[in-house]
């Protein structure tokens, strides 16, 4: 479980988030959306240690992140697995090797069992026969698939993705969607979901936070959602004039 | 203060690449990748330059010494004192900068504007050394063995057009090459070049490795490795001339 507590960012003048609160919850996907440039990715890069907080506290299993020595902050980071917006699979390896990289780092594994992990890992996100493949051959879902698997190649306590289904089509969407949905459940991970995309929402949404203007405006599940009074996030959820008239006959 | 802010990052960046590695096998075959690749393949480049510039030295010192008081084989000893002194380790190691310096801030720039270095810090690995440390040594380790080519090409050069020009006589130009030679002199030169690969290799990572924004910015970095590390490199060259030679 990470718990988040009264976080706040600031770029020079500009407030970007705002005393934040959230808890994340374990064996569930958590789902942070909001507008694009409302601070999703920012929380999230401040929850893994990439940004500096300016105030707040960030708990991994009650233990404060920022309170840590650079030994503690390494060895939780070992248990975090991330997916980028853009996969960042490093470029210059093959698919298998992007996969194999943490384990070469953080385990005694002969090059056989790298191996076979890599090839369980990329068979379980439904890939085969792309090992031998560097990132730039292969689709963009692909890449992302990729992403997971190099993810929970060192079996994660927490999984991060940052706008997972950005720039794949809806039934690529689907499909990752529901392999972070079967590997939280599956691996009984903590999984905190940045997006903006509603079938993710409404797909796998068990616990959800509303970010708008850096402040949490909301939160529930994905059942709470449809019915909320909540004007900033009825302004988000029902953006198209489809889903307007879809809620005009929901109430 | 804006170059005390660059100067301090600097130093920190280079704590990072210097501290203790993960783990020392990793390292020691992406060193040898690095020296394959910033080493062996900038051997084409140096030969074409190396060939020419020997050949042009030879013959302008054959046209500076035109004068029945000067004997020809000091056509071969200048030559060969320019080469080793100066043109092999200091312009050498300046169009190196060029090449070298772009790739090295280029391909950082560009993986830390894709997030490729944030995924090996959250995996906990320390990126600057997995990424800087390689580069810097395989490039300190095989730079002294490209000028010492360097040198023997443009002594080629120089003999073959000077040959070929008839502003020399082979046995003229083999005399003066070795005339009064001074093993020093070589010393001089390799140690030049082993500070030279250091700053190439440095200031180009550290342009690379703090890039923001996207392939404008990586193009920006490029070009300011190149501009700080020739800049830089001069400076350290008449440094070490004065320590060394005065």
């Amino acid at each position: 479980m990470i718990e988040v507590k009264n976080l706040s960012k600031n770029f020079g003048e500009k407030v970007v988030l705002k005393d934040f609160s959230f808890r994340f919850e374990q064996g569930k996907p958590n789902l942070i959306i909001g507008e694009s440039g409302t601070g999703k990715s920012v929380l999230l890069k401040c929850m893994v240690g990439l940004l500096e907080l300016d105030a707040g506290e960030v708990l991994y299993n009650g233990q404060d992140f920022l309170r840590m020595n650079f030994t503690e902050k390494k060895l939780v980071r070992r248990e975090i697995g991330m997916l980028f917006q853009g996969g960042a699979l490093f470029d210059s390896m093959t698919v298998e090797e992007n996969v194999v990289f943490p384990l070469s780092f953080f385990t005694d594994k002969t090059e056989e069992e790298k191996r076979e992990r890599a090839n369980n890992c990329l068979q379980r996100v439904n890939l085969e026969n792309v090992n031998k493949l560097y990132p730039s051959e292969i689709s963009g879902g692909m890449k992302k698939r990729v992403a997971i698997a190099r993810a929970i190649s060192m079996e994660p306590k927490y999984l991060f993705c940052d706008e997972p289904n950005s720039g794949l089509d809806p039934k690529t969407s689907i499909l990752i969607d529901e392999l972070i949905n079967d590997l939280t459940h599956e691996l009984n991970i903590t999984t905190v979901v940045i997006t903006h995309d509603m079938n993710s929402v409404l797909e796998i949404g068990d616990n959800i936070a509303f970010l708008y203007k850096g402040e949490k405006c909301w939160e529930g599940n994905k059942q709470e959602i449809l019915h909320t009074e909540n004007k900033r996030l009825n302004d988000f959820v029902y953006a198209t004039k489809f889903l307007k008239n879809f809620r005009e006959k929901l109430i | 203060m804006n170059i005390f802010y660059h100067i301090g990052r600097y130093f920190i960046l280079l704590s990072r690449v210097f501290s203790k590695p993960e783990k020392a096998v990793i390292y020691r075959s992406r060193f040898f990748e690095e020296v394959n690749s910033l080493g062996i393949g900038s051997l084409g480049i140096i030969a074409i330059i190396s060939v020419f510039m020997g050949a042009v030295i030879t013959i302008q010192a054959a046209f500076g010494f035109e004068s029945p008081w000067i004997p020809l084989y000091a056509v071969g000893l200048a030559t060969r004192d320019s080469i080793v002194l100066e043109f092999s380790p200091a312009i050498v190691s300046l169009i190196l900068a060029g090449k070298v310096g772009s790739s090295i801030a280029g391909e950082i720039g560009t993986m830390r504007v894709t997030e490729q270095i944030d995924a090996m810090e959250i995996m906990g690995v320390n990126s600057a050394a997995y990424l800087i440390l390689p580069k810097i040594l395989g490039f300190m380790f095989i730079l002294p063995f490209l000028i010492i080519f360097s040198m023997f090409l443009a002594m080629i050069g120089g003999l073959v057009f000077g040959v070929l020009t008839d502003a020399v006589t082979p046995h003229q130009f083999l005399y003066g090459i070795q005339y009064d030679f001074r093993p020093y002199n070589v010393f001089y030169a390799l140690v030049k070049v082993v500070v030279f690969a250091f700053i190439i290799t440095s200031v180009a990572s550290y342009h690379g490795y703090y890039t923001k924004g996207g392939a404008l910015e990586v193009g920006r970095s490029s070009t300011k490795a190149v501009v700080y590390s020739s800049v830089v490199l001069l400076f350290f060259d008449l440094l070490l001339t004065q320590l060394l030679l005065a």
